[in-house]
């Protein structure tokens, strides 16, 4: 029960993370129609620009985010802008899907031409040591989680506040709606996309951060997130952000109590439990009505 | 026949030719060695075309049937213990191995639609690879090792070339069938407006999933010669995420959709990267020019080669032929639900939505 217990609490700590890098996605999804298969490998850069600050410029990867966050915004906003803003007609969804795939191909190229193959991990001597860790409520929770965990929760009530709180904001809500009607009422759409796949971009600055503190990743790593971010977002319903914050812990949680008895399969059960939920709401958990289409 | 048709079978029938004396023209084997998996990603691309191109659903997890027909010929290839020119025998069971997977998937699958669809296809593909990794039966990280053959060296290649070139050439017919017959009308309704053909009466789900069974078939098959080929499986070159995009390019270069596109795009793209494999040393800068290659296609030719190409061919007849036949029914660029293939003449002189109901009806 203790270990069913701290599994739980692993998830949760675990989970904030993913529910962070899966509110990008879903974001831009809800904006754009589209996919970006390639915040996997986006986070994955993200890794290793904190990594590089850390290594080279001995710069704490925290204080880190004040180059790393602004860096990738304005890599979202250029692939945007470059790429995704030029794709029309019938088979956008497709196109979209493999454009992402093509810039995350890229990416992990340059990756691999940069650092090499082989697997590193961030230091943080205060947050990453086995040591590093508090005990509450019978519970080992290291640092580096905690950190992680807060790192999530104020970045998505910064979402939320730009989103509620804001007029920028409203007109985001408004192109989630409906870009034809917002594009009517005098929303500039383009400028509205351009930002929101920034801000779903430069969240990843953060993710990758803790993934990297968490985790030893090479630039393979990308392929293992998108596909545990993707379940998250169509678990949650696609374009909610709020769906993909429970998805994310619900998926973690299941895939660390998995783990107590059958490490080799817990990865399976991940996916087992995206498609059983799938196959009785197609919708995802929280989603929205599918609108008429294909 | 008109001269179009002329063209066409005097064409096909040339490529067919081409293709059947390709390795006694060249018997060098690093020459034959292309041709083998050029030919695997021929029928590969046409056989999930005949899925993913004709009705819009685009799956992102072929390589499940890649896969599965690679690791079960492999697996009967050590259990039953066949040895040499036998092993082709087992293809016909790996086809079939490949559609009774397909039913459960399909099912699953199709639930859903769009993003979600595609998503789902990819968890399926990550639930066999790891069953691949965990599995007994399936030799873990290591793979399975096919038997050595006692193969001439000079001809080695041959029979592999034959079965790939025989699947591809039935996966093309097969294409082409469907592709004028009333299921390949039904399925690119479903294509265009899903649930305007269902309004119409076809049945979308028996439809979808016979195609997509249909389309894993020869999947199943060329991953029984890839394996035996290659002599190795592992979970990660049978389950490999490349793979279904690559056959996705292939597709999109040639022409999504149409009966010969997505062998062009194989033809011009497995002999290139086989190429850019071996003249680059490391895998990374190859990334970098496959990325920037799918990159150019996609944002220039948007619709692929066949379709922009017969455009272009048209246009110029056209004007050729100024003011004899009535043309200008075609809709604007990027219009939904065009029927832009304009070698294939059920939709010719008359709006193609119509053709489409009437044909239904």
């Amino acid at each position: 029960m203790a270990r069913f217990l701290q599994a739980v609490a692993d998830g949760i700590s675990g989970g904030a993370v993913y529910a962070l890098m899966a509110a990008g996605l879903t974001l831009i999804f809800g904006v754009l129609d589209i996919i970006n298969i390639a915040q996997g490998i986006l986070v994955v850069l993200a890794a290793y620009l904190s990594y590089a600050l850390s290594v080279h410029l001995q710069l704490d990867p925290l204080l880190g985010l004040v180059i790393t966050v602004p860096v990738m915004f304005v890599l979202g906003v250029i692939i945007q802008w470059a790429f995704i803003r030029r794709l029309r007609g019938r088979e956008r969804t497709a196109m979209s899907l493999l454009v992402c795939y093509a810039v995350a191909v890229i990416i992990e190229g340059a990756l691999y031409a940069e650092f090499g193959g082989t697997p590193v991990t961030i230091h943080m001597s205060y947050a990453t040591s086995p040591t590093a860790q508090v005990h509450v409520l019978g519970f080992y929770l290291g640092y580096i989680y905690l950190i992680g965990f807060g790192l999530a929760v104020v970045a998505i009530a910064g979402i939320y506040l730009l989103l509620y709180r804001t007029k920028f904001g409203r007109s985001i809500r408004a192109t989630t709606q409906d870009a034809v009607a917002a594009r009517l009422i005098g929303i500039n759409v383009d400028r509205v996309a351009a930002v929101t796949f920034g801000i779903g971009v430069a969240v990843t600055a953060a993710g990758g951060m803790v993934f990297g503190a968490t985790n030893a990743f090479n630039p393979d790593s990308g392929y293992d997130l998108i596909s545990r971010l993707l379940s998250i977002v169509i678990l949650g319903g696609l374009g909610s952000i709020g769906g993909a914050l429970v998805a994310a812990m619900f998926m973690v949680t299941v895939e660390e109590i998995v783990n107590i008895w059958q490490p080799t399969w817990a990865v399976v059960v991940y996916y087992a439990a995206l498609v059983i939920v799938l196959f009785l709401r197609p919708n995802g958990l929280f989603g929205k009505k599918a609108v008429r289409a294909q | 026949m008109t001269t179009a048709r002329v063209w066409q079978w005097s064409g096909s029938l040339l490529l067919l030719a081409a293709a059947a004396v390709f390795p006694l023209a060249f018997t060098n084997p690093a020459i034959t060695n292309y041709g083998v998996y050029t030919l695997i990603f021929v029928a590969a691309a046409s056989a999930w075309n005949i899925f993913s191109g004709y009705s819009g659903y685009i799956s992102l997890g072929h390589a499940v049937f890649f896969g599965s027909g690679a690791y079960f010929t492999g697996i009967a290839t050590r259990d039953w213990h066949y040895t040499g020119s036998q092993v082709f025998a087992l293809l016909p069971l790996a086809g079939l191995v490949g559609a009774i997977l397909a039913v459960p998937f399909g099912l699953l699958a199709l639930q859903v639609r769009r993003h979600t669809f595609v998503v789902m296809t990819i968890a399926v593909f990550f639930i066999f690879q790891l069953m691949a990794y965990n599995l007994a039966t399936t030799g873990g990280t290591s793979g399975l090792l096919a038997p050595t053959i006692n193969y001439n060296a000079a001809t080695y290649n041959n029979p592999f070339y034959y079965a790939a070139f025989a699947i591809a050439a039935g996966t093309i017919t097969l294409s082409w069938l469907i592709r004028r017959s009333r299921f390949g009308l039904q399925l690119r309704a479903i294509r265009d407006d899903e649930d305007r053909a269902r309004g119409l009466g076809v049945r979308a789900t028996q439809v979808k999933l016979s195609s997509f069974v249909i389309s894993a078939v020869p999947v199943a098959m060329i991953g029984g010669v890839w394996w035996y080929y290659t002599t190795l499986v592992d979970p990660s070159s049978g389950f490999d995420p490349l793979f279904d995009v690559a056959v996705a390019l292939m597709a999109f270069l040639g022409g999504l959709g149409t009966v010969a596109g997505p062998a062009l795009g194989a033809l011009i793209i497995e002999p290139a990267e086989l190429y850019f494999q071996q003249q680059v040393s490391s895998g990374y800068i190859f990334l970098i020019l496959y990325g920037a290659l799918f990159l150019v296609v996609i944002l220039i030719m948007p619709r692929g080669i066949l379709p922009t190409a017969g455009e272009l061919i048209t246009k110029w007849l056209t004007r050729r032929k100024n003011g004899t036949r009535p043309t200008g029914q075609r809709p604007p660029v990027g219009a939904s639900s065009s029927e832009v293939d304009p070698t294939t003449d059920d939709s010719q002189g008359q709006s193609p939505r119509a053709s489409t109901a009437s044909g239904l009806a």
